[in-house]
């Protein structure tokens, strides 16, 4: 085993898939404000609702963009960089993946290009079925690569056989394999996340507005629809992590006793640490703050049952604890951060008016960061827990490297990407600045007096204002 | 018909429509310096701008129907490729922000650096590709355990790096083509001895290319040696060459388009049927090939892949059908555009 290749090709896997992981979801709950916006559109004809809906697909483009650039290097390095592991996986992962493409990846991208390209071109209610489609094509992605990922997690549906003198798992029962004992839990939860982070990003901006006095009618609708998701989320959100935590302590005990530091089973109930320092060496906490006998209740509903501690499990099949430990406990964290800033929020809506408490308002505007932090987080529980196995007690992390691949071509590969992506970074952050500063504006108009089907055949028809300035358009 | 057959054709269409597809996307980057002024580079960007994500689907949907299909293929081709297949996702990844970011900003240094890197991107990115069909072609040094044991110097030979030129004269006169679908006036014009100067460099660089593989390759030439559907597709690659200049010289751009299309998914047929039943060859010892049958997933997982490709592929198509009549005819700027 080249413990370098190993560590090297572990950081570009983290690398690489986190910085995709800033994307998707936002897009995913994106989607489902850009569905509730044009449709209220639709039913009323408000324009400021029309401004809205316009504004949320032009940021949506933007990150839709940064989420296909660095989606395709997810799926190229399972060949590149984890060769053995695709030897090993490719007759159950990789129909999860070739379905992602054809289900959802088709549907996505191509109703994108109607969505960004075609408001003044369609009819409306073509429009806006184009964004339900867009919608609907990132659940569908999600829901492949979540199945795809919780396999590994808990592997179903399939057998041990020997192909050319290596051994490799194959299918034999499609519906075990789809919903193995951890995907529909997880489903829900990375939906719960994307909701949260679309929800809180909207929040966030429509707050800054509210602050600042700027595009104040479209703030306050953004302000009322992300509210309603966030809110709604975030107390599903409470739901679905218990059902996760019990789910986990059910299928990867090694796992749960790594997330809270426990290291000796011993009698009776087992308490939880709030916050502490895991030790995995002397295999105890430093400075921990315990509740005695609240993990047995929580997982169980049972004080007095023992949960099963990391010395059940052999040294060298447990997972990083400190690591597992600290992004759970930042995980649980935000998720109550938003469960009291929504409520907040709520209840200021409710009774009075949000405007009349700039701290809410500020501390709406910050709770985009925790968004980002507990989705990244939660991947971190997920990923780095699973440790040492790449397929969960079927095959190590170290085992599934390229065996065709040096050390030094992942070094410059990570050195490329970590250059790439910082640049990337920085013009996202900008482009996307420039976008908030512009605000919320109407659409371009569309050709008057036409009927639907006229509107969809008119698709190329927009004649350009040459007095128009072609540096203004963004 | 054999599952692993109906794969190895399959994974063939879908190789085939992303070349076709976004081999003319990757050609407006390649002549993207043709279009001189602002308004004329945002027309070439918006020319393909609500469609190329789409066709880099095709790319996508490749990969995870090989990766499904023929995991071995997968892993020893993409693990052998490492550093040019990381540099091929680099310029991806330039190549699609390239076109979101560059009309965001209204600064002429970011509109220039985007261009650049856009122009850049696409055809490296055209390169490698070329690359990489020629050294399936040659065949790389494979072992009996099915893995790659050569290093970087072995993938730059001198028949794939002519094979990559050859890509990016074919993608930069597909793409030439598409522009004068969807442009007019001066624009359109000036677009017309650059057809001719792409169709001439891929006419040489095509015979070189043939006249190589037929001397030093004979693996790639056995299936040609009797009549088969191999012929067909040598035919039509003949047919559709040789109706460019034509077409090009009567000027009907349309014809011009269908020729072009046709020549890449005939040549990628070629392609296929050089390698078959092969998917990628030992320069070793013929006895490491990876076929179609030893490189295969189980017969349940293919059954099952068969059934989602036919589930899918219905969709497919017809999505792609609705978007490119939404977009159809010659390209207008307005406020959505890039």
């Amino acid at each position: 085993m080249d413990t370098e290749l190993l560590i090297l090709s572990r950081l570009q896997f983290a690398l690489t898939i986190m910085f995709h992981y800033l994307f998707p979801p936002l897009t995913i709950g994106l989607g489902v404000l850009m569905v509730m916006m044009e449709g209220m559109w639709l039913k009323t004809g408000n324009p400021v609702y029309e401004k809205v809906a316009y504004y949320w697909t032009r940021l949506f483009a933007v990150n839709f963009a940064m989420g296909v650039a660095t989606g395709i290097v997810m799926e190229f390095q399972f060949g590149t960089n984890w060769a053995t592991y695709s030897r090993f996986v490719g007759d159950v992962f990789g129909s999860a993946l070739a379905a992602e493409g054809i289900f959802a990846f088709f549907l996505e991208s191509g109703f994108l290009g109607v969505v960004v390209f075609g408001w003044n071109k369609v009819s409306p209610k073509f429009h806006y079925f184009a964004t339900c489609m867009v919608c609907l094509g990132g659940f569908f992605s999600s829901v492949w690569i979540v199945i795809a990922n919780s396999w590994m997690q808990t592997p179903a549906g399939f057998h041990l056989v020997e192909h050319n003198g290596k051994t490799r798992a194959e299918i034999v029962d499609f519906w075990a394999m789809v919903f193995n004992p951890s995907a529909p839990d997880r489903l829900v939860h990375v939906w719960l996340g994307c909701f949260i982070l679309g929800g809180f990003f909207a929040l966030s901006i429509a707050s800054w507005y509210l602050l600042k006095k700027r595009y104040l009618p479209e703030a306050r609708v953004m302000f009322k629809v992300a509210l309603v998701l966030a809110l709604g989320s975030s107390v599903a959100m409470g739901l679905s992590g218990d059902s996760n935590a019990k789910m986990v302590a059910r299928e990867q005990p090694t796992k749960m006793a790594a997330m809270e530091g426990h290291f000796q089973t011993g009698t009776g109930g087992t308490g939880m640490y709030l916050v502490g320092w895991p030790d995995q060496n002397a295999e105890k906490v430093h400075y921990g703050i315990e509740i005695p006998k609240l993990l047995s209740l929580l997982l169980y509903l049972d004080p007095n049952k023992p949960v099963p501690g990391l010395d059940q499990t052999p040294k060298d099949e447990r997972p990083n604890v400190l690591i597992t430990f600290w992004a759970y406990r930042v995980m649980v964290g935000c998720g109550l951060f938003f469960i009291a800033v929504s409520a907040m929020a709520g209840l200021a809506l409710w009774r009075s008016d949000p405007e009349r408490h700039p701290w809410l308002l500020k501390l709406c505007v910050l709770s985009v960061v925790p968004a980002y932090v507990a989705n990244q987080a939660g991947w971190v529980v997920a990923e780095a827990g699973r440790q040492p196995w790449i397929v969960y007690k079927l095959l190590r992390t170290s085992e599934g490297l390229s065996r065709s691949v040096q050390a030094h071509e992942v070094l410059i590969s990570i050195i490329m990407f970590g250059i790439v992506y910082l640049l990337l970074f920085g013009v996202w952050v900008f482009v996307m600045n420039e976008k908030i500063q512009h605000g919320p504006q109407l659409p371009p108009p569309r050709p008057e007096g036409q009927s639907e089907l006229e509107g969809l055949a008119d698709a190329a028809g927009q004649e350009v204002d040459p007095s128009h300035d072609l540096m203004e358009d963004s | 018909m054999e599952l692993e057959v109906f794969w190895f054709i399959l994974i063939g269409i879908l190789l085939a429509g992303y070349a076709f597809l976004d081999g003319f996307d990757l050609g407006v980057g390649i002549v993207f310096y043709t279009a001189k002024t602002d308004k004329e580079r945002r027309i070439f960007m918006n020319s393909i701008g609500p469609i190329w994500d789409g066709n880099e689907v095709w790319l996508v949907t490749f990969g995870g129907a090989l990766f499904a299909a023929f995991p071995e293929v997968y892993a020893t081709s993409f693990s052998a490729f490492y550093l040019p297949f990381m540099l091929l996702l680099i310029c991806l990844i330039f190549r699609a922000v390239s076109m979101e970011f560059r009309s965001k900003v209204k600064s002429v240094p970011w509109r220039k650096f985007w261009d650049f890197s856009f122009f850049a991107s696409c055809t490296m990115a055209s390169f490698l590709f070329g690359v990489a069909v020629g050294n399936s072609m040659v065949g790389l040094p494979i072992g009996a355990d099915h893995e790659y044991q050569g290093h970087l110097g072995h993938l730059l030979g001198f028949y794939p790096l002519l094979v990559g030129a050859l890509v990016v004269a074919l993608f930069a006169l597909h793409g030439s083509v598409y522009l004068t679908l969807k442009t007019e006036g001066e624009l359109q014009k000036r677009l017309r001895p650059l057809m001719w100067k792409s169709f001439g460099s891929f006419l040489v660089l095509y015979l070189m290319a043939t006249i190589i593989t037929l001397v030093s390759i004979p693996h790639a030439v056995e299936p040609f040696r009797h009549p088969g559907p191999a012929w067909l597709a040598v035919l039509v690659s003949i047919l559709a060459l040789a109706n460019i200049p034509r077409a090009l010289y009567i000027e009907r751009p349309g014809e011009a388009f269908l020729s072009s299309g046709a020549a890449i998914l005939s040549l990628t047929a070629l392609f296929g049927a050089a390698l078959y039943p092969n998917m990628m060859v030992s320069s070793l010892n013929p006895a490491y090939n990876l076929t179609i049958y030893n490189a295969a997933s189980s017969q349940e997982t293919l059954k099952l892949m068969r059934v989602i490709a036919f589930l899918g592929l219905p969709f497919v198509l017809s999505y792609s059908a609705v978007v490119y009549w939404v977009f159809r005819g010659k390209v207008k700027l307005d406020d959505t555009s890039y």
